[in-house]
This record gives structure tokens, sequence and C-alpha cells, in this order.
């Protein structure tokens, strides 16, 4: 039962990557395919490093050391840990809705996979290059909110499914800022392509022109990772896994293998699309490319070592009144600059000024100033 | 037809079941949350699934044994409980004990308290979602664990701390390694304060969450920083000085809201004072003398009657009820426990507040089920 769930899943993600393929209008298809197979076995191995470097770096933190065992400096840990999942029973509570809850993780994981064949490493290390490549990505990060739901509703818990209703809300909205800030993006380079998006940073990287854009979409990055302090659906302290709180073994590795897809395919997004991808002197684009990489992600896991989480009111507040009207504004404020042709420095100098101006009015909120407490000393006391 | 209609579509209260295998129930408390949406309507708490008769048990153990016993209710602060007992029989027996016991006695309890609020500080964090502070908090608690251990000669469970004194002397370089370790848990507090508690994230998660005015906590019978947090200049080393609290200088934090945040906070301002006291005690203390009161029987036989003692636990008022008929067992021993009484709150504070405020509420009480149980 294992194995079948196993192949199944991965062979309907190359079968999903073929279709993609096939509507692209390719012929070589079956390069195309081993180009899709590799790249799977390629992020596999992405997401263990991952999966141990995360581990590592919160021990760091938390002055631990982390895993040390398995192999040297634990390397091979997060591999043992595959193993022990993988092998694990299946088990599937009998009140389960059996088909969705046995299709949840496919939904989730195949979308998460499908959006790495449009995504350039370098100009030519692509599957499939495609002039709608941004808005292919970005359809397809949006998919997996469907899996959510078919978990945290087919597992026939509470928990869960309050964690599914939270991932659709927390999802839903974090997407609105996510696209217009891409979408800023795409207007500066005057295309869709991520490949033309990076060739159109050579000379300036647009972290320069939207420090405010890579802040928003930074920001609702991680609130669709469901990543700290935005992880609010699996919020281990009330609701213990959120929507994968019945998936055990095999069924949930899965789960977390998506999940660390997605958390790479932002970091790469980020990259791309503010920092200049692949472009940097003297080393080779892909070492660039995943040096970038590497600083995104570090920044992500650093997060979730120091962050409480926020609560899904506050979570609700921050994405429709902080980041929806912010994308927004940048958004018009962008075109506003391209339309007039005025120099886009301006443009960045706007954005610092805005972030620091809303950390200010930020700190100053009657929330963020505690009264002092009061102590009363016992000479006073006694002398009474 | 309408109203039918709407009938069809009116919403429902969902019924969720927390604990007693949760993660965040601190334990094997169980409470059953009625939800209508992410708000909370109606909670439920359920207890008793540690309950071990200890009371009972109490009444066939010899006095020594009891000690024992009581190091089992509150057991993160073992020291504190062992104290009210010993203090309930002295009082009793009507036994002075040495000065350099009562010192020693009041160091160890200090240290017991911040070692238990430092492991409320990790839980708290890990209740708001942030996963760092528990490790910080347990550093410190490993370092006041290990000087225990080296003068009780266990981690937890002491039984150091027996009637008529201290079961035996505190080891050569008592003084020595203390000093050595107060500045370092002096450091670590500031840390600690630092990790957390300004947090934006965390400020708005606890503020303003869970309010219990001063009258309604009062009522409930609330103890502690849970009722000082409300405001209420209430603390029994304070009002009615036990031991040798009346030589000690230190000062009360009171809250001002009584929200989840204040109680938090004046956790972390009372480890500050709590090192304050022991600084003073180190002074204070004698290098030798005795630290058994004379003329105590291996086993006592405190005289027909009954007494009351109360000390100041971490978690608040801890009182022992002792009725003794003469022989070497207790006939009825009654513990007030500050947990059972600050768990009655919980519905107060959270009827109204969103389902991941209730756990931040239940861990700013900072219940230990060994005690609300017993």
């Amino acid at each position: 039962m294992k194995v079948i769930v196993q192949l199944t899943l991965v062979s309907s993600a190359i079968v999903a990557a073929f279709i993609a393929l096939l509507f692209s209008g390719q012929n070589d298809i079956f390069l195309k395919a081993l180009g899709a197979s590799t790249l799977f076995g390629f992020l596999s191995v992405v997401v263990l490093a991952m999966i141990w470097y995360e581990r590592k770096l919160l021990a760091r933190i938390q002055m631990r050391i982390g895993p040390m065992r398995v192999g040297p400096f634990g390397i091979l840990q997060t591999i043992a840990d595959a193993i022990k999942l993988v092998t694990k029973e299946d088990l599937i509570p009998s009140e389960t809705d059996k088909t969705l809850y046995w299709l949840a993780p496919i939904v989730v994981f195949v979308p998460s996979f499908v959006v790495w064949t449009v995504i350039p490493f370098t100009p030519s290390l692509v599957i499939q290059e495609m002039e709608l490549g941004l808005l292919f990505v970005l359809a397809c990060s949006t998919l997996s909110i469907v899996g959510l739901i078919m978990a945290g509703w087919s597992s026939a818990n509470k928990y869960s499914v309050l964690g599914a209703l939270r991932s659709t809300a927390q999802l839903i909205s974090y997407e609105i800022p996510i696209i217009v800030t891409a979408l800023t993006i795409a207007m500066l380079a005057d295309s869709l392509n991520l490949i033309e998006i990076v060739k159109a940073q050579s000379s300036v990287a647009y972290v320069l022109f939207q420090p405010l854009g890579l802040a928003l979409f930074f920001i609702a990055a991680l609130a669709e990772l469901g990543r700290t302090p935005f992880d609010i659906y699996h919020a281990e302290s009330e609701l213990v896994g959120g929507p994968f709180v019945e998936y055990s073994g095999a069924h949930w590795s899965i789960f977390y293998l998506a999940e660390y897809f997605n958390t790479f395919l932002f970091a790469t997004l980020v990259s791309l699309l503010f920092l200049g991808g692949w472009l940097g002197p003297w080393l080779p684009g892909i070492i660039w490319l995943f040096i970038k990489i590497f600083i995104v992600i570090s920044i992500i896991f650093w997060i979730r070592g120091t962050y409480p989480r926020l609560r899904i009111d506050q979570l609700m507040e921050v994405g429709w009144k902080g980041l929806v009207p912010l994308s927004f504004a940048n958004f018009v404020l962008t075109a506003v600059f391209i339309y007039y042709s005025w120099s886009l420095w301006i443009l960045g100098f706007i954005g610092i000024a805005s972030i620091l101006l809303i950390m200010f009015t930020y700190k100053k909120r009657k929330i963020s100033q505690p009264p002092e407490i009061i102590l009363i000393s016992s000479s006073e006391v006694r002398r009474v | 037809m309408s109203s039918e209609k709407t009938k069809d579509l009116e919403s429902v209260d969902i019924m969720v079941n927390m604990g007693p295998q949760h993660p965040s129930t601190h334990g094997v408390f169980r409470m059953v949350l009625w939800v209508d949406g992410e708000r909370v309507v109606e909670l439920e708490p359920h207890i008793g699934y540690l309950h071990r008769g200890s009371e009972k048990i109490s009444e066939s153990e010899i006095y020594p044994q009891v000690v024992t016993l009581f190091d089992r209710l509150d057991y993160l602060s073992n020291l504190n409980n062992e104290m009210a007992f010993c203090l309930a029989v002295e009082k009793l027996m009507e036994i002075e004990i040495p000065k350099r016991a009562d010192y020693v006695r009041m160091i160890l309890c200090e240290l017991n308290r911040i070692s238990s609020h430092m492991l409320f500080y990790g839980t708290m964090g890990l209740d708001a979602g942030a996963m760092t502070p528990i490790m910080y908090g347990f550093r410190e608690r490993e370092r006041i664990q290990d000087f225990f251990q080296s003068v009780t000669g266990a981690r937890m469970m002491h039984n150091y701390i027996q009637i008529g004194g201290l079961r035996e002397e505190p080891p050569n370089g008592f003084q020595k390694q203390l000093r050595e370790m107060l500045p370092k848990l002096e450091k670590s507090v500031e840390e600690c304060d630092q990790l957390l508690t300004l947090n934006e994230v965390f400020l708005s998660r606890s503020r303003d969450i869970g309010i219990i005015n001063g009258t309604d906590a009062l009522e409930f019978g609330l103890t502690g920083p849970c009722l000082r947090a409300s405001g209420i200049a209430e603390d029994i080393r304070f009002t009615e000085p036990y031991s040798l609290y009346d030589e000690v200088d230190f000062n009360l934090p009171i809250g001002v809201t009584g929200d989840t945040w204040d109680r938090y906070v004046i956790r972390i301002a009372e480890m500050r004072e709590s090192i304050k006291i022991i600084y003073q005690l180190l002074q204070l203390l004698p290098d030798k003398g005795e630290t058994k009161a004379s003329g105590i029987r291996l086993i006592p036989r405190p005289p027909k009657g009954e007494s009351f003692a109360r000390v100041e636990n971490p978690r608040g008022d801890l009182g022992v009820y002792l009725v003794s008929d003469g022989g070497d067992k207790p006939y009825r021993v009654k513990v007030r426990a500050p947990s059972f009484a600050n768990l009655q709150a919980l519905r107060k504070m959270s009827v109204g507040s969103y389902v991941a405020d209730v756990v931040m509420i239940l861990g700013s009480l900072d219940i230990v089920l060994g005690e609300v149980d017993r």
C-alpha cells in the first residue's frame, strides 16, 4: 500500500509535468521528461539538505548542537528520518473520507513540483522556458489550498477542520499581495518571462528600486508557506498540527516534502525577482543563485527561531489592512514612475522611507507600549 | 418559508476536546471548548487525571515520610512544598529551628521559585509559538537543578527540608557555589527578558487577553503572581512573613491591567527580586551553626491539636491544614493548592476570546496538575 502511494505520487507528478509540457508546444518530450525526473531527484536532495540545515541552524540559535549521530555532523539524519517515515505503518482513521484523504497529499504535492518546470536556474538550465512563467508559478502555488482543505475536511477531526479553514483564509488573503507585488516586478521588467525578468536586472537588482516590494513579497511569502510567525494553520500549541493531524508515515512526509519544495520555491522567487537571480561578478551564475537562495532561506529559518506566532485575526489584519493596500500603493506608484519615466532610484528611496515610517508607527501603537509594573518595597510596608 | 431557510443555514458551535493528551495543556488537564468559528463560546475544565490521593495517603505515613509526598504535589517547586508541611508540623510542636537552617531553607526556596518561573517562561513562549525561550529557560533551570543536586542529592524529589530543620548540613562550598551561580542567573534573566518580553508579536498576542480585575481575582481565590497581576499587593512573604522573611528587603511587583502579559512580566520581575533576596540571605547566613533543632525524635509525635501553615509558592498561596491525634501519623492533612484555585478563573478569563488565546491564558496561569489533582 505504502509503495503504491509513493509510486502513484511520483508518477502523477511526472505525468502532470508532462501535461504542462505538452501544452507548451514542445516536441522533445522525452528529453523534457528526463529533465523533470532529474529535477525531482535534485529537489529531493535539496529538501533533505534544507531540513538538515534548518535543524542545525535552529539548534545553534537555541544553544544546542542539533543532529550529530547519523553521519558526520548528522548530515544523514534526514535520510534516516525519511526512511523511518516511509516504512511506518500507514494509518488511516476509520471515520475518514477515504478517497479525499488519500488524494489530498497528491493534490498538495503535484503543483508544488510542477512549478519547478518553469523556474530557470540559469538562462539555459530550465526545463521549459515559458513566456507566462511568473503567472504559471503563481497559479500553481495557489492550487495547494485545495489539497489542504481536502486534507482537513476528510480527516474527520475537529482540529484539522479548524486548521483547514484557517489555511483557506490565510492563503487566499495572502495571495493578493504576492500577485500584486509580482506584477509590479513584471511591469518593471516588461515581461512575465522569468528569464527576461532576471536579464532586466543586469545593471541594477530590483531590490534597490523595490525595497518595499521585497518586504511585502517576503512577508506574504512567509504567510503563504505557513512559516513562523504565520504558522497559524499548523499552530502546534492549539491545533496540534492543523490539517495534517491525522496523517502519518508516507502520507505525512509527502505534505512535508511539498512544504519544503514551496519554501525553496519562494526563496528562489525572491532571488529571481528581487536579487538578480544568477547575475553577479566572478562566480558562475548558478552559484550566485544558490548563494542568494541560501541567504533568503537562512532568514526564513532565523525568523522561525525568534518569533512567536500571530493570532488568526491579527494575521488577517496584517494581510488586509497592511499588505494589500501597501502592495496596491506600491503598484500604482511604480506604474506612475514608469509612465512618466522618472528615475527609479527615487522610487527606491520612497520605499525605504515608507518601510521606516511603518516600523516607527508600529512601535508607537498603544499595544506596543505596556504600562510599567508597580514595585512595592517591603520596607515601606513595614513602616506602615 | 424564508425563516425555514435561515434555520437550515444556522451555524452550530463545534465542540473541541483539548487534552488530556494535547501539547499545551501542561500535563494531563482536559478542557472542552465550544467554539463558534474561532471564538470560544463556552469552556469546561475537567481535572482529576493525576489524582493520587496524596492527602489520604498522608494519613497512613509517619511524619517524615509525608514530606516526600509533598515533594510530589507541585513537582516544579518541591522545596517550597516541603517547607509548607514542615512549618505546619513545627507550628504544632512549637519547635524553634536554628537560624542557619532557616536561612538555607529560604535560599533554596527562592532558588526553586526562579527555576519554576524559568520553566514558566519557556512554556509561555511555546504557547505563544516561539521555540527558543524554552531552551533558554531550561538552561537556567538545569543550572539551578544541578545546584540542588549538589546540595540535596536529588534533582527534583529532594526530601531535604525536614521537621526541625534540614536533613543534613549543606555541603562545603555551598556559599561559594551560590556566589558563582547568582551573577550568571542575573545575566540570563535579563537575556530571557530581552528575548521575549517586548517582542511585538508576543505583546500583541498577550496584551489585553484574559483580563481579570482585582475584585474578581479575589473572589475566585487567585493567589500568587496571578493575583498580583490584577493589582492586589498580596504575598505571604510580605503580609504575614514566615521563616525570616521579615529580615530581608525586596519589592513586590504589582500589575496594572491583570492581563496575560502582566501575569507573565510579574514572574520575570519576581525572578529578579528572588535573586536580590538570595544575595541578602547570603550576607546574613552564618558560616557555622546547627541546621537541625535539638531534641526532635526520629519519629516525631506532635501533640493533639491542629495547625495551619501557609507559604508563598511560585504559584501562589500554599496552605497546609494539619490535624494530629497525638500519634506518629497525621490524623488529617488538607492542602490548599494554589494551582487548583487559580484554575477556577480559567473559564471567566477565556470565554469570548479566541481559541489561540485560551492556550495563552492557561499558560499564564501556570498550573501544575500534580497539585491540582493531588
